[in-house]
């Protein structure tokens, strides 16, 4: 194993010698999926809570579609996008192909569903419990669902980080409609999927410890908030 | 309050990418070969000191590269298929083809040799004994330059190993670094341009075994893309970066670039 | 049966219903239940386990639709608006995930009041419920009898004319219980009328104008506390005062 612990110190050493160009690319991942998670959290939250809270026709179907679309394989997802935003698709003139807002848009793509399906999951079990109060008092359907999202704030933050997870450890999308172009459009994940094919495992390999990290830091940050908080407050 | 707060920030964030505030780069829309041996980065900064244009790079397979351009999504091709450039170019999406550097195919395999092809400098003579030993080949199956070349010399032995994929013949549908990884692993032979062999990081005991055919030539082309197919390409930057490859000074630049001593791709444009 | 047409009807009927059912899967579980609220009066409603006590609640409030029959407030079919005049108190109370003043507030948003007149009557809220001192702690880390005074004021806050309750004080101790009934009995004073469930005969003396009693669904006898409670007229109410279980007198004798 000695191999591998000297693969971890040379990970570290790049963080800690701040590699401009590694930095540079961690940077552009949390951008990017911080942005896409958050994107993906406006469209998913009222969706999911939508769903959640209130019988109307079709309201299965969008349970079976949510999670249908979880299952999205990201690289479909990709060409999707890549499609739409080519010169030659619909949205060809906002030159948007291989720039970040292209990934942006692949990776909320990607986690809107599961944002909404998992939010509907969350709010679902706390409307069973608050629905009689709120015909009580006359709560009508908008008060209804920020109600719900408010007071299940701490669980959709749980929710907001499946998200994340998901998207930053994609790499089908984001290297379609990125391009994995130096400088530009080059994430952790494209970096790690570039690495391996020149063979650089080590380097590879450190690359993709450092995501782990990454991903670890931002999920202890949250849990710990979220468990102060919680505790602090609202059982 | 804090919810319009923690919005505002969102937003901000998404919308914290300028949108192409300098708008003098162009895309050129290249293969894994150049890219992965460390060519542009060689190449590259040379150009962009020169001329102030930033040059972005997608490196895919060949066959997805000019798929991708006849789409409109890049401003230069930089590929190593020659049948198929021409036409791309014939087909209007393209001003035209020069050639710009070609370097070479090498087949690579394992010590053990099983199909004794060690120094043969007849390639199709190798596949041959290859395809009769049934030992393993690794293919990339990807519609890339490399795999062009490769499905090209098997014709010329009269046989189709396609009809036998899954067998000894496994088209890995990967890139070439991601075949090469296979390929050392499962003990294969690979068929692979000789630039992304030298700076290839995860030879472990393969070696070159077949070198120096005519047949094994690689030859790279340059096109522009042409805008009056595809109104949105960046024709005059394109035509800058075209013409400095093309130049004496470009030309330079690429036969200067070296691996481990060893030089890559050699330049030989018309002039 | 005793005659109750004494007490169903009063001329100032705030509510009334009459030959009202509810059924669920083809069972019957409300049968033509007719019952009669006064302005200003505290009727308390007693019954064995599934006698319907809390689905008739429901139908007072509206949150459900009754199969057959109707609920009348102040001589017109039920509606939102009417339900805006009742607030309905659980059990086990129904608090949001914030603060105290965060649930009175929320209540009241859904008042459209001007901001001084809900500050002022959070306020009050706040001193009714006497947690003035706990208004910023989160609501759901309060004691149980502390949870209950904060539904109820919530519910009083909105200034119903009809309070209903569902057993308010089942899962509190005798201190909390008298708390939440001194609000109760403080509401009605001030004209709120008042329908309470509960299981507890020396609760329903102490809050009760008078009792209905309840068995299978229909009110089997109704009357003042000390009529129904020391003088049982019907073979339910007698059975559920000496602690007995009630069966049909025409039941089919067990096989």
């Amino acid at each position: 194993m000695d191999g591998f612990w000297s693969v971890l110190g040379n990970a570290f050493g790049l963080v800690l010698a701040g590699d401009a160009d590694l930095l540079e690319i961690i940077g552009l991942s949390l951008r990017v999926t911080l942005s896409a998670v958050c994107i993906a959290c406006l469209i998913g939250f009222p969706i999911g809570a939508f769903a959640g809270a209130f019988k109307f026709p079709g309201r299965l179907g969008l349970s079976v579609l949510l999670n249908a679309l979880m299952g999205l394989p990201p690289v479909v997802v990709g060409l999707i996008v890549y499609l739409m935003l080519s010169a030659r698709g619909p949205l060809g003139p906002f030159a948007l192909l291989y720039t970040p807002t292209a990934m942006i848009i692949a990776q909320t793509i990607i986690v809107a569903p599961i944002v909404a399906a998992l939010t509907k999951q969350v709010v679902e079990d706390l409307h069973r419990e608050y629905a009689e109060q709120f015909a009580s008092l006359g709560v009508g359907p908008i008060d209804r669902v920020s109600a719900l999202l408010w007071d299940a704030r701490f669980s959709l933050l749980t929710v907001a980080l499946a998200g994340f997870g998901r998207a930053v450890a994609e790499v089908g999308a984001v290297i379609i409609v990125g391009g994995n172009i130096d400088h530009v459009t080059r994430v952790m994940t494209t970096a790690i999927a570039l690495e391996t094919s020149k063979g650089n495992l080590e380097l590879a390999l450190a690359l993709g410890i450092v995501l782990l990290a990454i991903a670890v830091v931002v999920n202890a940050l949250v849990m710990t908030f979220r468990a102060s908080a919680a505790r602090w407050a609202y059982a | 309050m804090i919810k319009a707060g923690v919005l505002l920030v969102l937003v901000l964030l998404a919308a914290g990418f300028p949108v192409s505030a300098d708008d003098r780069f162009i895309l050129v829309q290249s293969t894994t070969s150049t890219q992965n041996s460390g060519l542009f980065d060689h190449l590259l900064p040379r150009f962009e000191a020169k001329t102030g244009i930033e040059v972005r790079v997608v490196a895919v397979g060949t066959g997805q590269a000019i798929r991708n351009a006849a789409r409109g999504d890049g401003d230069v091709l930089l590929v190593h298929a020659k049948p198929a450039e021409e036409a791309f170019v014939a087909d209007g999406h393209g001003l035209y083809r020069a050639d710009v550097m070609y370097n070479d195919f090498v087949i690579v395999g394992p010590p053990s040799d099983p199909a004794k092809i060690l120094g043969m400098s007849d390639a199709v003579g190798a596949l041959e004994r290859i395809a009769e030993a049934k030992a393993i080949f690794a293919a990339r199956g990807d519609d890339s330059g490399t795999n062009k070349a490769e499905l090209r010399l098997w014709r010329s032995t009269g046989l189709d190993p396609r009809e036998v994929s899954g067998t000894w013949y496994r088209e890995t549908g990967s890139g070439m670094g991601a075949t090469l990884n296979i390929g050392v692993t499962m003990g294969a032979y690979v068929m692979t341009d000789r630039a992304t062999w030298i700076s290839f990081g995860n030879k472990q005991d393969h070696l070159i075994l077949v070198e120096d055919d005519p047949e094994l030539f690689n030859q790279y082309g340059i096109i522009p893309v042409n805008p009056a197919k595809h109104p949105n390409v960046k024709v005059e930057l394109a035509q800058e970066f075209v013409d400095w490859l093309l130049s004496d000074e470009g030309q330079r630049a690429i036969g200067d670039f070296k691996v481990d001593g060893q030089q890559l791709f050699f330049p030989n444009a018309k002039q | 049966m005793r005659d109750m047409s004494g007490y169903a009807q009063t001329s100032d009927a705030l509510m009334s219903t009459e030959e009202l059912c509810f059924d669920a899967d083809s069972a019957r579980l409300i049968d033509r239940l007719s019952l009669t609220i006064a302005e200003g009066r505290r009727l308390v409603i007693l019954g064995a386990n599934g006698a319907g006590k809390s689905l008739t609640l429901r139908l007072l409030h509206g949150l459900i639709s009754p199969s057959k029959g109707e609920v009348r407030w102040r001589g017109r079919p039920l509606d939102a608006a009417a339900r805006r005049d009742q607030a309905l108190v659980f059990q086990r109370p129904v608090l949001l995930r914030r603060s105290v003043r965060g649930n009175l507030r929320f209540a009241l948003n859904t008042r459209r009041l001007g901001r001084a007149e809900r500050r002022e009557r959070e306020e009050e809220a706040l001193s009714q419920a006497q947690l003035v001192h706990l208004a910023d702690r989160p609501a759901r880390l309060l004691s149980g009898g502390e949870q209950q005074r904060l539904a109820l004021a919530r519910a009083l806050a909105c200034r119903p004319r009809l309070l209903l309750l569902d057993e308010p004080t089942a899962s509190l101790d005798p201190a909390a219980t008298l708390a939440v009934e001194q609000m109760i009995l403080n509401a009605n004073d001030t004209g709120v009328s008042v329908v309470m469930v509960t299981h507890d005969a020396g609760q329903a003396r102490r809050v009760g104008h008078e009792i209905a009693f309840m068995h299978a669904g229909g009110v089997v006898e109704q009357g003042t506390p000390d009529a129904v409670l020391e003088n049982p007229q019907s073979g339910p109410a007698a059975a559920w005062r000496a602690g007995r279980l009630f069966i049909e007198p025409n039941a089919a004798p067990n096989e």
